[in-house]
């Protein structure tokens, strides 16, 4: 008797948690249903238009001016083999190769300043810092356009006092203008991220590494920084990303000086001007897909090299 | 290394717990210069960070004239309240168009994503049910997925779907954020204890009164760092918009000023005041909200930093 109560109490619990599950699952469906409709659909959307091509069908005795044809891996050739895609991809990577380190190592510089000040001072100086992040991206880059150009910014002026003559849309300062612009506007961010990590490093032993004589650029080069490498990691690998992608910035710039950035600089403004320039679609949900796959790789290799055991 | 140390705490007298009285003088001195370079570097970081916006202030205020004249960095004849009119009147005052509907955009994307990510969080939390990894895996992952490059596929779905050129086209894709997802999740986990959810469900209270009566208010921390970080994304969304957008009357404030930018070198009209006065004010909102909850979306970094 007393058995098969207790079997009784154990079935009757666990349907009672299969419902509970039930509606546990209920609370997740808003989201993966938004999930599906904004991410997945759109990728699988673009595979399928990168198979497909819109061919005008004259001469050939069909009365419809073009048509839309299966032309299997067509697209992919054509991506795989367009030099100016590719470059533009070469030049965002060669940009990121030098840009990323460089701001990373900035913000790396700000944090580890701003967790050697004494406590009084980070308030402020945190909030400062963190100005840039408050302004929109677009309005950023408008500022730093301004501010470059020779007519309205201060910074040609300031130039010629020293006697240089310093084009900031020029094709050899454009990349320097565009990545003192990225700095200025993640600088902050990333620092609030490396600050977050340093904020954990074990106060005891810095306290000890000073007992024994570390000054502060000693314990910031054995304690600090080894012990935000992961932070660093990250940043490094959002940058990467975000690199990638860059599209607004070069946008903006190119209206300053159309001759220099043109109008496949960086892939994303290659994929944008073959959707809504030339109107080539499934040639842009092609180069889409491909641009998706190199970051994908990247992120992957980033990911795998900074965090190989030493 | 080991000898010197030793060696070292060796002709420190045991019965001396702190370092002698002249050493550590030495010690305070070398740290009150280290401060004083500390202080150097912050202070030079904050110029650089600040200038910027210091410039826009100071030329806001100026007449077009003064504009190409005068200084940058001060003061000319003071132009702010003629500046601010022609912003008004300008094209029937869609600049305050353009302002509303970011605000309208960044709001309501924000608050509908925030409800989504905290039910989802809160799903993935504390229940159990088949696929909950993957869900998760599908979270965790989608955060290397590039936006930028859902976008132009997203333009060719919701093109078919005829949504291109409405409000839906923006608010529909704010609505889903991952990142989200896992803040609210990892507030969850942190904040909603299993025990009184067991309790009340004990007491017979149904999964949906659980969540509006208990998960709901045990995170209003987490729920308002995940609407700060979501409506500043949103507030700076510029390529979507710029994608789906086509009348000007649903346009953003970054769309809006964009388009007077590039107009400025058509050279049909000087729209530079009008640019800079406007960039000036599309900032404000933005530095209100986050300087109101600074604390939410400084704890909101913190996480993400640490995934």
């Amino acid at each position: 008797m007393t058995t098969t109560s207790a079997d009784g109490t154990v079935r009757r619990r666990s349907t009672w948690r299969a419902a509970q599950n039930r509606a546990g699952a209920a609370f997740a469906v808003p989201f993966f249903a938004g999930f599906v409709l904004v991410f997945l659909l759109p990728i699988l959307y673009a595979l399928y238009q990168s198979f497909y091509s819109v061919q005008s069908a004259g001469g050939l005795g069909i009365e419809s001016s073009s048509s839309t044809v299966f032309v299997a891996f067509d697209n992919y050739r054509r991506a795989l083999s367009d030099s100016h895609f590719w470059m533009a991809m070469l030049r965002v990577g060669g940009f990121a190769v030098v840009q990323i380190p460089i701001s990373l190592g900035l913000s790396l510089a700000a944090a580890l300043l701003l967790d050697a000040a004494r406590e009084r001072a980070t308030r402020a100086y945190r909030l400062l810092l963190l100005v840039p992040y408050m302004i929109p991206a677009v309005v950023a880059t408008l500022i730093w356009v301004y501010l470059y150009s020779p007519k309205v910014g201060p910074l040609t002026k300031a130039g010629s006092w020293f006697g240089l003559s310093v084009n900031f849309f020029s094709p050899a300062m454009l990349w320097v203008s565009i990545g003192n612009l990225i700095i200025w506007m993640c600088l902050g961010f990333n620092m609030l991220i490396i600050y977050g990590a340093l904020r954990g490093v074990d106060r005891s032993s810095l306290e000890a590494a000073r007992v024994d004589g570390a000054g502060a650029f000693r314990t910031a080069w054995s304690i600090k920084i080894p012990s935000v490498r992961g932070s660093l990691v990250l940043t490094g690998m959002l940058s990467i990303i975000g690199m990638l992608q860059i599209f607004n910035e070069p946008l903006l710039f190119r209206s300053a000086s159309p001759q220099t950035v043109t109008k496949d600089f960086t892939p994303i403004m290659a994929i944008y001007s073959q959707a809504f320039t030339n109107n080539n679609y499934n040639y842009a949900a092609a180069l889409s897909i491909v641009l998706a796959v190199v970051i994908g790789l990247l992120s992957f290799l980033f990911y795998k090299f900074a965090n190989r055991p030493a | 290394m080991s000898t010197t140390t030793m060696q070292r705490s060796a002709d420190v007298p045991p019965n001396v717990s702190a370092v002698p009285g002249p050493r550590r003088a030495r010690r305070t001195r070398r740290r009150d210069h280290e401060q004083k370079y500390v202080l150097v570097g912050l202070i030079l970081f904050a110029i650089y960070s600040v200038a910027p916006v210091w410039w826009l202030v100071v030329n806001v205020t100026k007449d077009r004239r003064d504009l190409y004249s005068t200084n940058g960095l001060w003061f000319g004849h003071w132009n702010l309240g003629a500046n601010f009119r022609q912003l008004a009147d300008y094209d029937d005052g869609i600049f305050f168009r353009w302002l509303a509907n970011s605000v309208f955009y960044a709001v309501v994307g924000a608050a509908v994503c925030t409800l989504i990510s905290v039910m989802c969080g809160y799903a993935l939390s504390r229940f159990s049910f088949r696929g909950r990894n993957l869900g998760l895996g599908i979270v965790i992952g989608s955060f290397l997925v590039p936006t930028a490059l859902i976008t132009v596929p997203l333009y060719l779905l919701f093109s078919r779907l005829g949504l291109v050129d409405t409000v839906w086209a923006v608010l529909i894709p704010s609505f889903v954020s991952p990142f989200g997802v896992y803040l609210a999740k990892v507030y969850v986990d942190a904040s909603v204890p299993e025990e009184l959810l067991e309790a009340a469900r004990l007491d017979g209270a149904s999964e949906l009164r659980i969540f509006t009566q208990i998960v709901v208010r045990l995170m209003p921390t987490g729920a308002a760092t995940v609407f700060v970080l979501l409506f500043v994304s949103n507030w700076n969304s510029f390529f979507l918009p710029l994608t789906m957008l086509r009348g000007s009357e649903r346009w953003t404030l970054a769309l809006g000023l964009y388009n007077w930018f590039t107009q400025k070198n058509d050279q049909i009209a000087d729209h530079t005041t009008l640019t800079l006065m406007g960039a000036l004010i599309s900032i404000i909102p933005l530095a209100v909200v986050m300087i109101a909850m600074q604390r939410y979306w400084r704890t909101g970094v913190a996480v993400g930093a640490l995934k």
